[in-house]
C-alpha cells in the first residue's frame, strides 16, 4: 500500500481518499433523506386532526438540552480529530469518548421528551402531524444511536491497533457523520421547534 | 391454523398453484444439480463471494434475463385476458394483481439490474480501472437488489401480491382497500433493492471521479461513462426519497400511521407527490445509460467519433436537473390547479429540446458515416424513429389541457412503453450484443440477432400502436375486461398478436444464447467490432486485474487513437497489482435481510428483532476485519499476459 507522507494520516492510502469521497456522497443522499422528511413534516405540520398541535405539545426546556449536548459533542470530535492529526492518540480517545457521552446524554433526553409526548396524547397514530414529527425525530436519533455504536467500536479500534492509515481515515469519517446530525439538528431546532413554539 | 393463515394466497386459482409446483420443482432441480455435479465450492468461492465487478455485472445480467421472461409473462396474461371482450382467462383481482408486478419487475428488476450490468461490467473497463472503488459494497449492492427482488417474486405463491398498481397510490393502496399482504411486499422488497441501488451510485460516482486512467479528463470520457456517471448522481438524490416513502407506507399499513390516510389529517396526494419526485428522476436513470450505450453504438459502427460531445454531456446534464422538476405532470387531473399545471406543463416540455439535441446528434453522427449494419446498430436504428414517435406522444401528454382526454387511458400506456420498449430496451440488448464477446469470447448469431431486432419491432409496432387508438376512443387503462358494444375489441385483438409477436422475439434470444455458445467460433479478437474506447484494448476474457498496466489516454477515444493514430496505451513495466479479496459478508448478510423483509412483511416481531441484531453483527464484524486485499506478483501477471496473447 502506497502512502503518500505529505497528507494527514487520515487521507494517506487511495482507498482512505476513495473512502472519505465516498463518503460525502452518502452524505448528499443523506441530505435527501432529511430533506424528505422535512418536506412532508411541513405538509403535514398543520394537519393535526383531533390530536394536539405542535404549540400544544413543544417545550423549550428539554430541546434547549438536546441542543446544547448535541452542539458541545460536535465541538468535542473536532478536538478529537485535531487530537488526531497531532497523533495523540490518548487526547483522542478521551474526546471521542466524551463525544459519544454527549450523544447518549441527548439520546436520554430525546426519549424522555418522546415519553412525554405520549403522556400528552400524540402519538404515532394520532395525527398527519405527529406521525411526521416523530419520524423525522426519530430518523435523526436513530442515526445518533448508530453513530454511537459505530464511535465506540472505532475507540475501541484506535485502542488496540493505534493511529494507522485504516484507524485515523474511520475516525475521520466518523466526525464527518457526526458533524452531520448536528446539522440535521439545527434544521430540526429551528424549523421544527422554534417554528412550531411561535 | 391461523398462524399459517395469512401466508395463504388469497385469490388462488389453477395458474398460481401451477407456479407453485414450477418454482419449487426448479429449486429442487438447481439443488440437485449443483450437488450432483459437486458445484457447491465452485458456486461459493466464484459467484456467491466475489467481488469482481465483471463477474457481479454478469449477476445482474442474469438476474435481469430471468425478471425479463417473469415480466414478460405477465404482460403476455394481460393481453390475452384483453384480447376478447368478457373474457374470464383472468379474474378482476388476479389482472390488478398481474399488471401491478408487471410494472415493479419491468422498471425496478429488469431495467435496472440491466442498467447495473451495464456500468459494472463497462464503466471500470471504459474508465481504465481496475475495478470499483468499494469492491465489497459492489457485492453487497448487488445482493441487496437480488434478494429484494426475491422477496418480490415470492409474492404471487405467499400472501399474495401487490395489487394498488406499480404507483400504489394511497387510500387504495392502505389497509381498507388493500387488505393482503401484498401491498406489504412492495414496501419492504423495493426498500432492500433500493438500498442496494442507492449503495451503487455512491460507488459509481467514487469511481468515475477518482479512478480514471491518467490523461482521462472528465471531458475525455467514452460518452457511457459520462451517462453512467449521471445517472448515478441521479440515484443519490433519488433513492433516499424513496427510501422516505416506502418507510411511511410501511408505518401507514403496519403500524397504524396517518401520513397517507383519509381521516385524522392524512393527506392521501402527499404519496403521489413524493413517489412521482422519486419516480420520474427514475426513469431517467433508466434512459441516459440507454443514451450511453446507442452513443457507443452508432458511433462505433458508423465509424466515426461521436457528433458534439460536449452538448451530448450538455444535454444529459439538463436532462438530470428537469427530471426533479417535472413530478407533478403524472397527475395534471387530480386537482393542483391551472398554475401548478402550467409550469410543470412547461418544465416537462422543456425536456424535449435537450433529448432532441441528443437525437440530431446521432443522426449527425450517422451522417457521411460508413454504416455497418451489425446487430447493435440495427437496434439503434430502429431505436431512432420509434423511440422519437414515442417523445412527440410525450410532448402531448405534456399539455396539461390536452392531458384530461388522455389521463389514465391507454393512450399513456401506448406512450410509455412506446419510450421504454425502443428507448430502455433495445438499448440494453444492442448493449448485450455487443458486449457478448467482451464477456464470454465469442459473438451472438448476427442473422438471429437481426431477425430477433425485426420480430421485436414488428411485434412491438403491432402491439402498441392500436393502444393510442383505443386510449384516445377512451379505453381505460388497468381495467380488466370491457364489453363488445365499447369497439375495443378490434385494437385489442390486434395488440395480443403483437405480443405474441414480441414473445417470440424474446424467445429468439435466448435460442440465440444457445445456437451461438453452442456453434460460433471462439477464435475472435480482442477488439472484434473495431471499436473505439478503452474496453476493447483488453484481452478477451477480461483478465481479473483488467488492465496489466494502465492505459495513457489523449482523448475520448484512446483506442481509436492507438490504432489510426499510433498512440502508444500501454507504456512502462508490469507492477504488482494490489486487488481485493472475496468475502462472504455481503452475501449473507443479504440472506438476513432476505429474512428480516419476509419476516416483516407478515409482522412476525421476533425473527425481526434477531434478523436486525443480525445484520448489525456483520456490519460491526465489517467494521473489525482487517482486511489489506492482496497483490498480484510481476511473475503471476507475465504468465497471465502471455496465456491471454495465445503466445
Amino acid at each position: 500500500m502506497k502512502i503518500d507522507n505529505s497528507l494527514p494520516l487520515e487521507y494517506s492510502t487511495e482507498e482512505n481518499s476513495l473512502k472519505i469521497l465516498g463518503f460525502w456522497i452518502f452524505l448528499g443522499a443523506e441530505i435527501m433523506l432529511f430533506a424528505t422528511l422535512f418536506a412532508t413534516y411541513f405538509t403535514l405540520e398543520n394537519r393535526t386532526g383531533s390530536g394536539p398541535t405542535g404549540a400544544e405539545i413543544f417545550q423549550i426546556t428539554p430541546v434547549l438540552f438536546e441542543t446544547l449536548l448535541l452542539l458541545t459533542s460536535s465541538f468535542t470530535v473536532g478536538l478529537g480529530i485535531h487530537a488526531m492529526r497531532i497523533g495523540n492518540k490518548k487526547a483522542m480517545i478521551s474526546f471521542f469518548s466524551i463525544t459519544l457521552l454527549l450523544g447518549l446524554a441527548f439520546l436520554g433526553v430525546e426519549v424522555f421528551e418522546f415519553v412525554t409526548y405520549v403522556h400528552e396524547g400524540a402519538t404515532l397514530q394520532t395525527s398527519a402531524f405527529t406521525a411526521a414529527l416523530l419520524t423525522t425525530l426519530g430518523t435523526h436519533g436513530a442515526h445518533v444511536t448508530l453513530g454511537f455504536f459505530w464511535g465506540l467500536f472505532i475507540i475501541l479500534q484506535v485502542k488496540k491497533r493505534g493511529l494507522t492509515p485504516q484507524t485515523t481515515n474511520k475516525a475521520f469519517i466518523f466526525s464527518l457523520y457526526w458533524h452531520f446530525l448536528d446539522v440535521v439538528w439545527i434544521f430540526i431546532f429551528s424549523f421544527i421547534y422554534l417554528k412550531g413554539m411561535m | 391454523m391461523d398462524f399459517f393463515d395469512r401466508f395463504a394466497v388469497p385469490h388462488p386459482s389453477i395458474a398460481i398453484y401451477a407456479s407453485m409446483a414450477a418454482i419449487g420443482l426448479t429449486v429442487i432441480a438447481v439443488i440437485a444439480g449443483l450437488t450432483y455435479f459437486k458445484k457447491w465450492g465452485y458456486l461459493w468461492r466464484e459467484w456467491l463471494t466475489t467481488v469482481d465487478h465483471k463477474r457481479i455485472g454478469i449477476m445482474y445480467l442474469l438476474s435481469a434475463l430471468l425478471m425479463l421472461f417473469r415480466g414478460g409473462v405477465d404482460a403476455i396474461m394481460m393481453r390475452a385476458q384483453l384480447a376478447v371482450p368478457e373474457n374470464t382467462l383472468l379474474d378482476a383481482q388476479h389482472y390488478n394483481e398481474i399488471f401491478t408486478t408487471h410494472g415493479i419487475v419491468m422498471i425496478l428488476f429488469m431495467a435496472m439490474p440491466f442498467i447495473m450490468f451495464f456500468m459494472n461490467f463497462v464503466v471500470p473497463l471504459q474508465i481504465g480501472a481496475r475495478d470499483v472503488a468499494f469492491p465489497r459494497l459492489n457485492a453487497l449492492s448487488f445482493w441487496l437488489f437480488f434478494m429484494g427482488a426475491m422477496l418480490f417474486n415470492i409474492s404471487f405463491v405467499v400472501g399474495g401480491s401487490p395489487d394498488a398498481g406499480w404507483t400504489s397510490y394511497f387510500p387504495l393502496a392502505g389497509n381498507e382497500f388493500s387488505e393482503s399482504v401484498g401491498t406489504n411486499y412492495y414496501m419492504i422488497a423495493i426498500q432492500i433493492a433500493g438500498i442496494g441501488t442507492l449503495m451503487t451510485g455512491i460507488n459509481f460516482i467514487t469511481t468515475i471521479l477518482k479512478m480514471r486512467a491518467p490523461g482521462m479528463t472528465l471531458m475525455k470520457m467514452p460518452m457511457f461513462t459520462w451517462s453512467a456517471l449521471i445517472a448515478n448522481v441521479i440515484i443519490v438524490f433519488a433513492f433516499p426519497v424513496l427510501a422516505v416513502l416506502l418507510a411511511m407506507g410501511t408505518l401507514d399499513r403496519q403500524f397504524g400511521t396517518h401520513f397517507f390516510t383519509m381521516d385524522n389529517g392524512g393527506m392521501d396526494m402527499l404519496w403521489a407527490n413524493i413517489f412521482w419526485v422519486w419516480g420520474h428522476p427514475e426513469v431517467y436513470i433508466l434512459i441516459l445509460p440507454a443514451f450511453g450505450i446507442y452513443s457507443e453504438v452508432i458511433s462505433t459502427f458508423a465509424r466515426r467519433n461521436l457528433y458534439g460531445y460536449k452538448s451530448m454531456v450538455g444535454s444529459m446534464v439538463i436532462i438530470s436537473l428537469l427530471s426533479f422538476l417535472v413530478w407533478a405532470h403524472h397527475f395534471f387531473t387530480m386537482g393542483q390547479g391551472a398554475l401548478t399545471n402550467s409550469i410543470f406543463s412547461i418544465t416537462t416540455m422543456a425536456i424535449a429540446v435537450p433529448t432532441g439535441v441528443k437525437i440530431f446528434n446521432w443522426l449527425l453522427t450517422l451522417r457521411k458515416g460508413k454504416i455497418v449494419f451489425t446487430t447493435p446498430m440495427l437496434y439503434s436504428m430502429l431505436f431512432i424513429p420509434l423511440f422519437t414517435l414515442g417523445g412527440v406522444t410525450g410532448v402531448m401528454l405534456a399539455m396539461s389541457a390536452a392531458d384530461y382526454q388522455y389521463h389514465n387511458t391507454m393512450f399513456l400506456v401506448a406512450h410509455f412503453h412506446n419510450v421504454i420498449i425502443p428507448g430502455v430496451v433495445y438499448a440494453m440488448l444492442a448493449g448485450l450484443h455487443y458486449y457478448w464477446p467482451k464477456m464470454f469470447g465469442f459473438m451472438l448469431n448476427e442473422k438471429i440477432g437481426k431477425w430477433t431486432a425485426w420480430l421485436l419491432s414488428i411485434g412491438f409496432i403491432f402491439a402498441f400502436m392500436p393502444m393510442y387508438v383505443s386510449g384516445l376512443d377512451g379505453q381505460a387503462r388497468r381495467m380488466y375486461t370491457y364489453s363488445e358494444a365499447s369497439g375495443f375489441s378490434l385494437m385489442n385483438m390486434i395488440s395480443f398478436v403483437g405480443a405474441a409477436i414480441m414473445a417470440i422475439g424474446f424467445v429468439l434470444i435466448v435460442y440465440n444464447i444457445y445456437y451461438s455458445t453452442r456453434y460460433e467460433s471462439r477464435d475472435i479478437s480482442n477488439d472484434p467490432w473495431d471499436a473505439r474506447t478503452l474496453e476493447w484494448s483488453t484481452h478477451t476474457p477480461v483478465p481479473e486485474y483488467n488492465f496489466a498496466i494502465l492505459p495513457d489516454v489523449r482523448s475520448n477515444e484512446a483506442l481509436w487513437d492507438a490504432k489510426k493514430n499510433g498512440h502508444v496505451l500501454f507504456k512502462g513495466d508490469y507492477e504488482k497489482i494490489h486487488m481485493p479479496n472475496n468475502s462472504g459478508i455481503p452475501f449473507i448478510m443479504s440472506c438476513i435481510f432476505f429474512v428480516w423483509g419476509f419476516s416483516f412483511i407478515f409482522s412476525l416481531w421476533i425473527p425481526v428483532i434477531v434478523t436486525t441484531i443480525g445484520i448489525f453483527v456483520c456490519m460491526a464484524l465489517r467494521s473489525f476485519e482487517q482486511d489489506h486485499g492482496r497483490y498480484i506478483t510481476v511473475k503471476e501477471i507475465e504468465e497471465t499476459e502471455t496465456n491471454l496473447r495465445g503466445a
